[in-house]
């Protein structure tokens, strides 16, 4: 009896200090309506993982983690990130799937004076002249990934390649990207409509890469599309005549609707990422083994990101022992990327972008036949954005 | 078919100075309650409502431009966003060259030139569809107008310069004497005091020689042409009123989200301004503004609560066009007749 | 110019252009005999893809799949006309946009309820899945060629169906005198149930055909939905024949303006600008068509003769 009812006083003392504003309020702003709400849940369920291996509490403040829906429109997605910043009073504003929304909302969330953390947006804009001392990343620059694949398709002696991408800020950027490190001809670019109502059906756009007489074709199709255009590829006879270069294409999210819909033609394709599945580290091994447990299916590119913000705010918060006013602490610490990173070790840019290696990996069936991705080799090496060189941070 | 008034139930409202009514009541309350709310939300320590009240007033003026041609003329344009893109833009635009260089002609970030320049684009674009939208009829002209939206939809998506489908971050606000729009509070008033001028522009133009043509055409065309009145000319003149007001409702919706994409001008945004015209109640002066004020309380709130919101605020959607004919005006004279 | 491409892409465009009609030929009929404005028209064609997608995983078999999808569709056109439509007939054109408006977000978002948002990838049988070689060396994919056959003997059926039976001679009369068909004694209600369930199947259908390629997706109906809109009314709304040449002028539009429109604009302009610019101009061409188009003439371009 005296022991519940002591159990009861300090479970009142905690709810009262909880009331007291112990908790570190974090604002995550994903999409989870539209098709693209696939993306945002992966990352959701990443959050939640990561919330419930750090037992809820980041040192002695407890965990809010409030989502946003950006409806994959840059408008909406700026409105919730005045929401965050100004009604919830958040300390750190984060998620972001898509460039556009993460430029459209960039200024809502630093001119309210709030860390803005992207965990998988990386325009080139905000790595360089628009860079700032409160954003982070925890993904990549957009042009980092489609360079590394330049640089695979120029070891592997292709000299020629069409280029396919969505018509949005990202899909300009990984064109660029790769068009910056492949050495060969570029016989022709597609930039196709983008957004809720995004363009599906390539037929066009892959008959006029047939025609082309690339050697290769190298695509940037995140999402639902992904899976669209792996098919019509396959649909269209190009598989095995002209090979499949991808970034952010064949990912977590695409491969069981694939592997379902017994589109075998997938298996074997490569990718270049920051990261992998197999990656073999202890956080990684954590996350990966968690997030299977939890949710029955590999974790995507985009939820290793969301898992590493969590850890990277944790590193925050605790080095300022829960002091959510001292932001220059907190941005000292971020800066260390002093935290267990899913991908392993590596630094923070001036640009606050993360300086880190690059894999080629390959699709194959893992030891229970669910189709998966592994590694094959490492591209870069710590690798450094190109518009570091344009933020005026040092 | 198309000739039943869009509200049978509501009685035309009567003017603001011929006796209270309980429209007349439900106007002075609205138009007070968004006077009062705002300033005191935001110095009870809740800026976001200040926000929240400011893209409500800026819908508002633009439903209530919908509602000129909509609601009194019969013309269901279903391109209305188109308007309130231009008028962004006429800010974004200029604010972008003065900023970045390059088109020194239109590099401004005088607000007076803004405006200028959202009316007279809105008007001309306006004019110019509107002179062929208005050769068609029923289906045809909610159709076509649509058209038009979407080719100016996807103009500003072609645009590269302007950020394309991604939009664009507008630096810098429009420079006004004396008010300074930074401020959140001097720009809500800004906007506050501008849909005061839609309401007083509207109500003038309704009750005057004008008005009474464009409402006579609606009921009955023949009869308005067959007394001598060319009531294309009237529908025309109607149309770019219409327009440039919605443009104007544009420049202070890109000078509060500072923030412009192409998204604004969708279908949709199109479809949602007319529903707030039919939510609040169509060819009644407030309606529109009650019309924004629920249908955006309402999006707030539902989304908040789950992320199907969808589909109660779809379902609500068509209960509305079942049931609350003559919209929210609609019960209120209904309520003002039954309690005298 | 390369004619094998120029080949290819017409036949590309044929295909949208028999997806468009698909749609089309609904809409058209239900708002000729009707005189209703259905937006959510397009959620048929989204129902039909991701019904179609489970039996298919269900049965194994996509053409079982198509086959059993039908009846389900007409069943949800059936009961989407009962609760809602049938009350909204009386009504003026507006009301009929936003009710159906109202109608989209509750489909979109019930099929996101119930499928989840990723979407469903529809496999073939192996016999559908690969190309065939067609004369002058154009190989061309077989599925889409089957969306073309079909597509065609669809048009075929419903010509027959409108020109050759009772039912085509009361929706003829129906679409130029409503009043009088009712007058004759005919059952109204059952007429307007049974056309508004076969422009549901009509449109879930297109759905079907097209969720192989792309892939069964919550608001897949929003977009081609417009399109279908602009269709029937360069068209002339109520005219089968206005629907058919309409939309494979279309089609043929857009797929040669995604195509091309690149190309001839690196003429005057540089590349990347080209590129970025095109996509969305030849999103256009279709619009600026119909504003042309109405702009002449008023009620499209086979308007039915009496109204």
């Amino acid at each position: 009896m005296l022991k519940r009812t002591l159990l009861g006083v300090s479970l009142a003392s905690l709810m009262a200090a909880s009331a007291w504003g112990a908790e570190v309020k974090i604002g995550f702003v994903t999409t989870l309506t539209t098709p693209a709400a696939v993306i945002g849940k992966d990352m959701q369920d990443a959050v939640n993982l990561a919330v419930e291996h750090m037992g809820g509490k980041m040192g002695d403040l407890d965990i809010n983690v409030i989502f946003e829906d950006d409806g994959f429109k840059p408008e909406i997605g700026k409105q919730k990130t005045d929401k965050l910043v100004k009604q919830d009073d958040v300390t750190f504003v984060t998620g972001f799937i898509w460039s556009h929304v993460l430029l459209a909302s960039r200024k809502s969330a630093l001119d309210g004076g709030k860390f803005l953390i992207s965990s998988n947006a990386g325009p080139s804009q905000l790595a360089g002249k628009l860079c700032h001392e409160n954003f982070f990343s925890t993904s990549w620059q957009n042009d980092q990934t489609p360079m590394a694949m330049g640089e695979v398709l120029n070891q592997q002696g292709v000299n020629s390649i069409y280029v396919m991408a969505p018509n949005y800020a990202a899909g300009k950027n990984m064109v660029a990207g790769v068009k910056r490190t492949f050495k060969g001809e570029i016989k022709g670019t597609d930039f196709t409509k983008w957004g809720k109502d995004a363009q599906l059906d390539f037929s066009a756009e892959l008959a006029k890469a047939k025609a082309s007489g690339a050697e290769g074709i190298f695509v940037f199709y995140p999402g639902k599309a992904g899976g669209a255009f792996i098919k019509q590829y396959q649909q269209q006879g190009l598989q095995g005549k002209v090979p499949l270069y991808s970034v952010f294409t064949v990912d977590a999210i695409a491969l069981p609707k694939l592997q379902a819909a017994k589109f075998e033609g997938v298996l074997g394709s490569r990718m270049t990422q920051f990261w992998d599945p197999t990656l073999d580290n202890p956080q990684n091994k954590k996350f990966v083994d968690g997030f299977k447990a939890k949710y029955g299916k590999y974790p995507s590119f985009y939820a290793a990101q969301s898992y590493d913000t969590m850890y990277l705010i944790k590193s925050a918060v605790e080095a300022v022992n829960g002091d959510l006013s001292n932001m220059d602490g907190m941005r000292a610490a971020m800066k260390k990327a002093n935290f267990p990173s899913v991908r392993g070790e590596f630094t923070y840019g001036n640009n606050h972008m993360p300086v880190q290696n690059f894999y080629l990996r390959e699709v194959v069936k893992d030891g229970d036949g669910t189709w998966t991705t592994k590694v094959v080799k490492t591209v870069f090496e710590n690798h450094q954005d190109v518009y570091a060189k344009d933020c005026p941070m040092k | 078919m198309s000739d039943t008034p869009l509200n049978g139930a509501t009685p035309r409202s009567s003017g603001l100075l011929s006796g209270w009514t309980a429209t007349t009541w439900a106007t002075a309350i609205c138009l007070v309650l968004l006077a009062v709310v705002p300033p005191v939300s935001f110095y009870a320590g809740q800026p976001f409502h200040v926000d929240l009240a400011t893209r409500l007033v800026c819908l508002s003026i633009a439903a209530v431009s919908l509602n000129l041609i909509l609601g009194y003329g019969g013309m269901v344009s279903f391109g209305h966003a188109a308007f309130i893109g231009i008028g962004a833009y006429s800010v974004g635009i200029p604010a972008y060259h003065a900023t970045y260089g390059e088109f020194d002609l239109i590099a401004s970030y005088n607000g007076w030139f803004h405006i200028a320049l959202a009316l007279v684009v809105s008007a001309i674009f306006a004019a110019i569809t509107g002179a062929i939208s208005l050769r068609t009829r029923g289906v045809y002209f909610i159709m076509i107008t649509m058209a038009f939206g979407q080719m100016v939809f996807f103009l500003f998506v072609s645009m590269e310069t302007y950020g394309g489908d991604d939009g664009l971050t507008i630096d810098v606000r429009s420079e006004l004497p004396l008010i300074d729009l930074d401020k959140p509070l001097q720009l809500y008033f800004l906007c506050y005091g501008s849909l005061l001028g839609a309401l007083f522009i509207v109500h003038r133009m309704v009750n005057s020689r004008f008005g009474m043509a464009i409402q006579g055409a609606k009921g009955n065309e023949l009869r308005m042409q067959s007394i001598g009145y060319n009531t294309y000319v009237y529908r025309l003149v109607a149309y770019i009123i219409s327009g440039a007001m919605c443009g104007y409702a544009g420049f202070l919706l890109g000078n509060f989200t500072t923030f412009i994409s192409p998204e604004m001008m969708d279908w949709t945004r199109s479809g949602e301004l007319m529903f707030m015209v039919i939510l609040g109640g169509a060819a009644t002066l407030v309606g529109p503004i009650l019309g924004a004020v629920a249908f955006i309380l309402l999006e707030e709130i539902l989304s908040g609560f789950t992320i199907y919101w969808h589909l109660p605020f779809g379902v609500l959607l068509i209960l509305c066009v079942l049931f609350a004919r003559g919209g929210l005006m609609g019960f209120v004279s209904q309520w003002g007749r039954r309690n005298g | 110019m390369d004619w094998t491409l120029l080949l290819i892409q017409m036949l590309n465009g044929l295909q949208l252009g028999v997806l468009l009609f698909l749609l089309a030929s609904g809409l058209t009929l239900v708002f000729g005999i009707m005189d209703f404005v259905n937006l959510a028209h397009g959620s048929f064609y989204m129902v039909g893809a991701f019904v179609c997608a489970s039996l298919t995983f269900f049965t194994g078999n996509f053409l079982i799949g198509v086959i059993l999808a039908i009846p389900v569709v007409a069943l949800v056109g059936v009961i989407t006309e009962k609760i809602v439509v049938q009350q909204l007939y009386a009504r003026d054109h507006l009301d009929h946009v936003l009710a159906t408006f109202g109608l989209i977000l509750c489909f979109d978002t019930l099929v996101h309820m119930i499928w989840g948002a990723q979407g469903i990838a529809v496999p073939l049988p192996k016999w559908l899945d690969g190309q065939v070689e067609l004369f002058g060396g154009i190989v061309f994919p077989t599925f889409r060629l089957l969306i073309i056959g079909t597509g065609l003997t669809i048009a075929f059926g419903l010509y027959y169906l409108v020109n050759h039976t009772r039912l085509g001679m009361l929706i003829r009369a129906g679409a130029s005198n409503r009043t009088m068909v009712s007058a004759l004694g005919v059952d109204i209600q059952l007429l307007f149930s049974l056309v508004f369930a076969l422009g549901a199947v009509l449109a879930g259908l297109a759905g079907m055909l097209i969720s192989p390629i792309t892939e069964a997706s919550i608001g897949m109906g929003n977009e081609i939905i417009i399109t279908a809109f602009v269709v029937i009314i360069v068209g002339g709304i109520g005219s089968m024949k206005g629907a058919f040449i309409a939309a494979m002028i279309i089609g043929l539009i857009d797929t040669l303006g995604r195509s091309f429109l690149d190309d001839m604009f690196k003429v005057f302009m540089s590349a990347p600008a080209a590129e970025t610019s095109a996509p969305a101009v030849s999103a256009m061409l279709i619009y600026i068509l119909m504003a042309a188009i109405l702009a002449v003439r008023p009620q499209g371009l086979f308007p039915p003769k009496v109204r």
